[in-house]
């Protein structure tokens, strides 16, 4: 697995850049892994998501439903592409710490 | 990401009936790679964690036993003239121009090995009609049997009707027996052993999936549309691709308002919550116990019927079941049972009568994607468009080279849908997004949940406006309830 120096640690992504351990997640990591999406600053609106996906994920060993996603932090999809141009489910997965949603999608 | 648009597709076959080939691009996919697969997945899945010491000898082998148990492998291995008809059918020469990917180049790649080893041409390797299985050659196969999506286009052209799909199906499964996959077909398999589903939605996450579209149904429309779950003695198990109790929910949302509207007691499993068999990417083994799932579901929950969601592969595989996993007969017939046939049938008996309302869909002008799999291979061709034509006013064809029997991939079938390579995914979609922007139609209709992850981003890559969807989701917004 590739090593990566993100806000000053070495850590375990995949080959697409996505961390390894949840548990190595934290804030200041969030806005190393943000650079890497095309996110220049993470915003109020931006840890909203963030937030949410964590804390739904913490619960239930999945990212959200990206309808339920929409409708409990109140952006619409276009909305959150405009928070994180390559999507819910790579970009805003990606800075949450989440693995990478995949399969049929 | 470099546009693979050097190569003069648009005046392609499918769109104005022109044939003009590509410019040739050697090389121009060669290092378009998926990544590949990790130890703890293919440990889950009965296959090698590495690739093995003896992996030469190992896959000779292998190819040995699938000419034997397959006789129309060994047929296909022997009677190519390379006439060359298929050359220009497949999508993904079409869109990256690389002569490796023309079929008969590709299935040239395993015929070479099978002369080495099993024909007296295999005597004579200077005539270059035989080549050893080194490593030069099993990177070959790596690449470009994962550019193919086993769509089988080209075997519609073929005068021999070499069904091409075959060669990939069967490289595939060597290389998986030596220990060489890729990481996203195994990591799929994988999910579905231990969560129930492609995406890995565990049974808590998926109920609460259900629990969230019957309180958002419920606030939009006022309906008490149920999305049940493990509940016995339903009449109806509905396996669907989990993608659309995730991401295609109107998809999802369709199937709740079918059953609600007929009054039909239906349940999903989370067993067995995935109708897409990975297993088909991979090797026979896989695709013989995921779909063992599906029946192992269905009796323990003790339904009547089996209805197969909007999920291209899941249809070829489903097909398949009584043939990998035995009689279905203690279910109704008829089986293994589409939800589009289903929809069907009850447009014949009179079900929605004076209860659908065309006009709800008169935003859209609606096209029709057949998904390679279930139209190429499932015989899923007039249901969906029969379905769309009682729902909708506005309905407008592709050409027909690109349709029914000649349909093109969306570009990600097969184990292909994966970002890594995403320049090939976009290349092979191009036949396909060319075909669309001729209608001029906004709403892609499709049964294939591959199809409705890979279309919007082909779509938009290629500058064709158009929403991509379900055809179950307009026969939902069609339905009086």
């Amino acid at each position: 697995m590739p090593l990566l120096d993100l806000a000053g640690t070495q850590v375990e992504v995949d080959e697409d850049g996505f961390i390894q351990d949840p548990a190595s997640w934290s804030e200041m990591l969030a806005a190393a892994l943000a650079k890497m999406e095309d996110v220049e600053n993470l915003t109020e609106d931006h840890w909203k998501v963030i937030k949410y996906l964590r804390t739904y994920y913490q619960q239930f060993g999945i990212a959200p439903m990206v309808r339920k996603l929409c409708k409990e932090t109140g952006y619409d999809l276009k909305a959150i592409y405009e928070l994180f141009p390559s999507g819910p489910a790579k970009g805003a997965c990606k800075i949450a710490g989440l693995p990478k949603p995949t399969g049929c999608v | 990401m470099a546009k693979f648009d050097e190569t003069p597709i648009v005046k392609d076959p499918a769109v104005n009936g022109v044939l003009s080939a590509p410019k040739l691009r050697e090389h121009a996919s060669a290092e378009v790679r998926c990544h590949p697969s990790k130890p703890k997945d293919t440990a889950a899945i009965d296959l090698p964690t590495e690739r093995v010491p003896d992996w030469q000898e190992r896959a000779v082998a292998k190819l040995g036993e699938l000419l034997e148990k397959n006789k129309a492998l060994r047929v296909y291995m022997d009677i190519c003239v390379r006439c060359g008809a298929c050359t220009d059918k497949c999508p993904f020469f079409l869109g990256t121009g690389d002569p490796q990917n023309f079929p008969v180049a590709r299935a040239e790649l395993m015929r070479k090995v099978y002369r080495r080893y099993f024909t007296p041409a295999g005597l004579f390797p200077d005539l270059g009609e035989a080549a050893d299985f080194d490593e030069e050659m099993l990177q070959k196969w790596y690449t470009y049997f994962y550019q193919c999506s086993e769509c089988r286009r080209c075997s519609v052209f073929c005068p021999y009707g070499i069904d091409t799909a075959e060669i990939t199906i069967a490289a595939r499964e060597i290389m998986a027996s030596i220990g060489v996959a890729t990481k996203y077909v195994t990591e799929v398999v994988a999910k579905v052993y231990s969560t129930g589903n492609n995406l890995g939605i565990p049974p808590a996450g998926w109920k609460d999936n259900c629990e969230f579209l019957e309180s958002d149904v419920k606030e939009e429309t006022g309906l008490s549309v149920r999305f049940p779950v493990d509940e016995k003695g339903a009449e109806v198990l509905l396996v669907p691709p989990s993608a659309d109790n995730f991401a295609n929910t109107d998809t999802m949302i369709g199937y709740g308002k079918l059953f609600h509207f007929l009054g039909v007691s239906w349940t999903t499993s989370t067993y067995c919550n995935e109708a897409g068999n990975f297993g088909l990417f991979l090797n026979f083994a896989n695709l013989k116990k995921v779909n063992r799932r599906i029946l192992d579901a269905a009796r323990d929950l003790g339904v009547k019927t089996i209805i197969w969601g909007e999920c291209g592969h899941a249809w070829r595989a489903g097909i398949y079941t009584p043939t990998l996993n035995g009689p279905m007969d203690d279910f109704e017939p008829p089986y293994p049972y589409h939800i589009s046939q289903y929809i069907v049938d009850m447009l014949h008996k009179g079900a929605f009568e004076g209860h659908i309302d065309k006009s709800a869909n008169d935003e859209y002008l609606v096209t029709y994607h057949d998904p390679c799999q279930s139209a190429r291979a499932g015989y899923l061709i007039e249901e969906p468009r029969e379905i769309i034509r009682a729902v909708c006013n506005r309905f407008v064809e592709m050409p027909d080279g690109t349709i029914r029997q000649k349909t093109f991939c969306c570009g990600a079938g097969n184990g292909l849908l994966t970002d890594e390579i995403m320049p090939i995914r976009m290349a092979g979609g191009k036949p396909r997004a060319m075909a669309v922007k001729h209608t001029g139609a906004n709403y892609l209709a499709t049964v294939c949940a591959i199809c409705k992850a890979q279309l919007p981003e082909s779509m938009h890559y290629w500058d064709v406006p158009v929403k991509v969807g379900g055809v179950i989701d307009l026969l939902a917004r069609a339905i009086k309830m």
